[in-house]
């Protein structure tokens, strides 16, 4: 066995683990939503994902979430609020509110219809 | 314009803010205020305190309770108000210049300080301000004033109006737009003759249609009605379908042109194969080096123009640690395009042998691959076309009286309290309640309900349904997205975008699936690397492309949406309302059916059934001394029976002398005779010998119908006998239920016999009899022992526990209303065959969202393995990434198709009625 050999083999299992560490493993840090006349309002731009993905909100609070489609990828069409059993159409370039109060603390999971798209909403 | 789906959940009573309309929890409600008795819940204290400053305290105001949810019951100024109705009027302002939010309270300020304005708030967010006022001191025009005063400005909507005859002189273009600048509201006037279409921007609210077309017409011209309204959802959302398989259409030829010569000039080695070799017999080596470049460079605008989604899609994935198809279909093409470029300038650095340049990969996979999406746009749309339908069936145009007049006025401009003109075999514009006039009505597009249906003065009629033979004027009491159509097309998109329990399984999977492709990949490179034949790079680096690109997310990740839509759709046809998809999948798993019995399996009103008279008198002499005695009686028994002998044509008379005697009957005299009505009790009270009619009194009961004693000058006459007849399609449908395999049980508060009586006729063996309505709930609740999934079919109202108790409710409507809370499924039509349906399109849905599921399983986990190669050592098969390209387009396509054959599912329960007659 050459070096060449050695070295493709450990690259490819250097590239697996960094797969299941970049899309499985990785987590990140929420958005702070800030409150605007009572409102925890964010905007959250679609486009080959929900960005911010991730967003920290208080509990009892009523939160608005402005989704706004910069996409003609049909994935993408449609945000699902399965746990409060809300969803939302979201035409290309029109914002789009969802609207709720968390009542409990725990975490409201969002994603498009297929689920190749995720977002999570935190409350705390 | 805010197009939000939402559905509230149907265990949390929410309510509304009415300032800001927000719809929250009132138990964590930031401020609530009470005036006149009734309790305001508010988002936030900022929403409290406008509403204070809206309407202090101390003001006398005798309309709070009515004012008060105008803001939010009125949304639009489409949505229709009268000024006859309301003495207060709402608008919806579009404001320009809000560049911050706290520029919201400054025109709140104003507005609120131009008097007769009673409340004013502005969402920021939308750039609308909501206004209150009253009619008789301010108008629009002043609070318009107030805003420029302010500095900002009021947006106005638009109208698209064809004029005819064309326009043929650049002048009348300047006429016509004079003219329409003058009516007041009318803010800008564009007419374009290229169209034939004038662009009136106006305030809304303060111009309506034939004020337009009034000022058009002074000029020669004359108005067409407008054309669509840009919100038209269901327009906007095909001709974004249709875009959009235009543009991937576009894209697929540029790749196809593209990639058949790269394809045909890649393989020196296959001589019938190589296009070079129909002109010369052998091709000198350069000239393949020198075809492998230009295809390489010609290879690079089809990644970057028809491919170009891919990659957008799978960095802006990527960013967000996420993988989907567009990873996969990057990765795959961009992996051959990059070996094939290194292996035709830097042979040297491969293993002798495995510099092969393979672009064709890149090219024909883009082709098929963006072939594939462009016919998945195509089906898809065809998919939600049961909602396009839906929305198409609304009326365009509605004549209505106004001032006395009869004008026709496009639909979105009817007011509530407005008098529409209906002639035969128009369309209904709006919903509301008939004033004047008869006729039959063709409901079946709303309630699948296929025979007309009478209608007299005092009857609903709904929205978008035919009107048939008679003339009638009805008033409007809801309009624009309060309808019946309205909300039935808002609760089938709600349903379409929810989520059946099935596709959370796949949620997760699908999570996990394109990273584990791509580990996959990643194993099989190295696999063949390591243990392949020679050339072990170039079998490592196909088979790992054709790993990428065989994998497909998309037909796994699409199944049971697609069918959801499909199934949803096909219900929605046929009256039959599905709240969404877990209501869907429970309603396919049921084996228990619990009808209500008063109401659902009968009409829920008791009528005549059967007059007996004693001997010595006749049967119709009987009926009318009983009928005419019982008229001044409000009893629905006595009603039943007035009913009964008018409709056999019996001319009733005044009693004189009537006296009610409660839990008795009645006594009065009918043309100078004496004449009881009533019970046993009644006849025991005046001790009349009743033995001549007591086997048919007997008889009677025992059929489950109530008997009635009449007595004519003292002595007994006969019996008349009410009972709650059953529905002409109860018997059909309970008997297609049980051959669906269903259990049916009725439950009723009736006592025991007639509640057998009843099941009897209709064919149910198990009756839970005498169930107090509050008990009603228990009982379902048992029937769920043993895990069994058990429906509930009940009125909605009086059976709502029992409906949220059991696995699915389905609410009887009667025509507008809608949307039931505590209903998991809504038959529009009042017919138990609805329940047969929506059982039916359910397991038809159910099942082939399976069928999709599973194909998309197999087809991934055989697939993905022959790419790999594992056939390779025993049959030495090794799969083309052009054929992977191929399958995996073809697999997306045949997920959608499959969804799309439901819209030709046929039940059941509907093709009996027809064979039947």
């Amino acid at each position: 066995m050459n070096t060449s050999v050695i070295l493709v083999n450990v690259l490819g299992a250097a590239l697996i683990a960094w797969i299941v560490w970049y899309f499985w493993l990785y987590r990140k840090e929420g958005v702070q939503v800030a409150e605007v006349a009572g409102v925890q309002e964010v905007p959250i731009t679609v486009k080959g994902g929900y960005d911010p993905d991730v967003i920290v909100v208080k509990q009892g609070k009523p939160v608005r979430l402005l989704f706004n489609r910069q996409e003609s990828s049909m994935c993408s069409e449609m945000v699902v609020f399965d746990k409060i059993d809300k969803s939302a159409k979201l035409p290309e370039g029109e914002t789009v509110a969802i609207e709720f109060t968390p009542a409990e603390a725990g975490e409201i999971p969002f994603q498009c219809q297929m689920g190749m798209l995720r977002g999570k909403v935190v409350v705390r | 314009m805010n197009r939000t789906m939402e559905r509230d959940t149907k265990t949390a009573a929410t309510v509304l803010d009415p300032v800001c309309g927000m719809e929250i929890d009132p138990a964590s409600a930031a401020a609530t205020r009470v005036r006149g008795g009734v309790t305001y819940y508010f988002c936030s204290q900022q929403c409290a305190e406008q509403f204070d400053g809206a309407q202090p305290e101390g003001a006398p105001s005798k309309k709070d309770s009515q004012r008060q949810p105008a803001p939010v019951l009125v949304q639009s100024a489409t949505t229709g108000y009268n000024p006859a109705l309301r003495d207060s009027v709402y608008v919806e302002l579009s404001l320009i210049g809000l560049s911050c939010s706290s520029c919201s309270t400054t025109v709140e300020r104003v507005l609120l300080a131009v008097p007769g304005v009673s409340a004013a708030h502005v969402n920021y967010t939308l750039g609308k301000a909501h206004v209150t006022y009253d009619p008789t001191q301010t108008d629009v025009g002043a609070m318009i004033e107030a805003i420029k005063r302010a500095g900002y400005n009021v947006g106005a909507d638009e109208m698209h109006i064809r004029i005819t005859p064309s326009l043929h002189c650049a002048s009348c273009v300047g006429f016509i737009e004079d003219a329409l600048r003058q009516v007041a509201g009318v803010t800008e006037a564009t007419v374009n003759p290229g169209t034939d279409t004038v662009q009136v921007r106006y305030v809304v609210g303060q111009v309506d249609f034939p004020a337009i077309k009034q000022a058009i017409e002074s000029t020669g011209y004359q108005a067409a009605r407008p054309l669509a309204q840009k919100d038209e959802p269901a327009d906007d959302e095909s001709a974004a379908h249709e875009r959009e398989y235009k543009h991937l259409m576009r894209k697929f030829w540029f790749a196809a042109i593209i990639g058949v010569p790269v394809m045909l000039v890649a393989y020196p080695e296959l001589p019938w194969f190589y296009l070079p070799n129909l002109f010369m017999p052998t091709v000198p080596e350069s000239l393949v080096w020198w075809l492998f470049v230009l295809s390489g460079v010609a290879t690079l605008p089809v990644m970057f123009y028809s491919g170009r989604q891919f990659f957008t899609g799978a960095w802006a994935a990527f960013k967000h640690h996420a993988a989907d198809m567009n990873t996969l279909i990057a990765l795959g093409t961009s992996a051959a395009w990059i070996y094939s470029t290194v292996a035709i300038f830097f042979p040297a650095l491969f293993p002798e042998g495995t510099a092969t340049p393979f672009y064709d990969v890149t090219a024909v996979v883009t082709a098929l691959v963006v072939l594939g999406q462009a016919l998945e746009v195509r089906a898809k749309g065809q998919t939600s076309q049961a909602i396009r339908k839906l929305m198409g069936l609304q009326a365009k145009t509605a004549r209505v009286l106004r001032a006395g007049q009869e004008v026709e006025i496009p639909v979105e401009e009817v007011l509530v309290g407005d008098v529409v003109l209906v002639r035969p075999g128009d369309k209904i514009p709006v919903d509301g309640e008939i004033i004047e006039g008869r006729s039959a009505v063709d409901e079946s597009m709303v309630t699948g309900e296929s025979l007309p249906v009478d209608k007299a003065p005092g009857d609903a009629v709904i929205g978008a349904t035919v009107n048939t033979t008679g003339a009638f004027k009805f008033q409007a009491t809801k309009v624009g997205k309060d309808t019946a159509l309205a909300q039935i097309v808002k609760l089938v998109q709600d349903a379409m975008g929810s989520k059946a329990p099935i596709a959370r399984l796949v949620d997760v999977v699908s999570g996990y699936f394109v990273p584990t492709v791509m580990i996959i990949a990643i194993l099989t490179f190295l696999a063949w690397f390591n243990f392949g034949p020679s050339p072990a790079l170039a079998y490592a680096v196909v088979t790992a492309v054709t790993v990428l690109i065989i994998a497909c997310p998309c037909a796994v990740g699409m199944a049971v949406p697609l069918s959801l839509v499909a199934g949803v759709g096909k219900g929605a046809e046929h009256g039959v309302l599905i709240r969404n998809g877990e209501a869907l999948q429970t309603a396919s798993q049921l084996k228990v059916i619990v009808l209500d019995k008063t109401g659902t399996i009968t009409k829920g009103k008791p009528e005549l059934t059967d007059t007996v008279p004693a001997p010595g008198i006749d049967a119709a002499t009987l009926l009318r001394l009983a009928g005419s005695a019982d008229r001044p009686s409000e009893h629905p028994l006595a009603q039943a029976i007035v009913d009964g002998a008018r409709s056999s044509g019996l001319e009733l008379v005044e009693p004189s002398d009537f006296e009610a005697v409660p839990g008795h009957g009645v006594e009065t005299i009918v043309e100078g005779r004496q004449v009881w009505v009533g019970n046993r009790k009644l006849m025991q009270r005046h001790k009349i010998d009743v033995s001549a009619i007591e086997g048919d009194v007997e008889r009677l009961q025992g059929e489950g119908k109530t008997a009635m004693y009449v007595a004519i000058d003292g002595k007994a006459a006969g019996v008349v006998a009410v009972a709650d007849t059953i529905k002409e399609d109860s018997v059909e449908a309970i008997r297609v239920m049980q051959g669906m395999g269903l259990e049916v049980v009725m439950l009723t508060g009736d006592n025991e016999r007639t509640a057998q009586a009843i099941a009897r006729q209709v064919g149910i063996d198990r009756v839970l009899a005498e169930v107090l309505p509050e008990d009603k709930a228990q009982e379902v609740h048992m029937l769920k022992q043993g895990g069994r999934k058990v429906g509930m079919v009940g009125d909605g109202i009086n059976d709502a526990p029992a409906l949220v108790e059991a696995n699915v409710g389905f609410a009887i409507g009667t025509g507008t209303d809608v949307a039931i809370e505590a209903a998991d499924i809504t038959l529009m039509s009042g017919s138990l065959k609805g329940v047969a349906y929506a059982i039916e399109v359910s397991r038809a849905t159910m099942g082939n969202a399976r069928q999709g599921l599973f194909g998309a399983f197999i087809y991934n986990s055989i697939g993905v393995p022959i790419a790999a190669g594992v056939l390779f050592p025993f049959f030495g098969l090794l799969l083309s990434p052009l054929i992977a390209g191929a399958a995996m387009a073809a697999s997306s396509i045949t997920v959608v198709t499959n969804a799309n054959r439901l819209r030709f599912f046929k039940a059941r329960s509907f093709a009996q009625t027809t064979g039947n007659g």
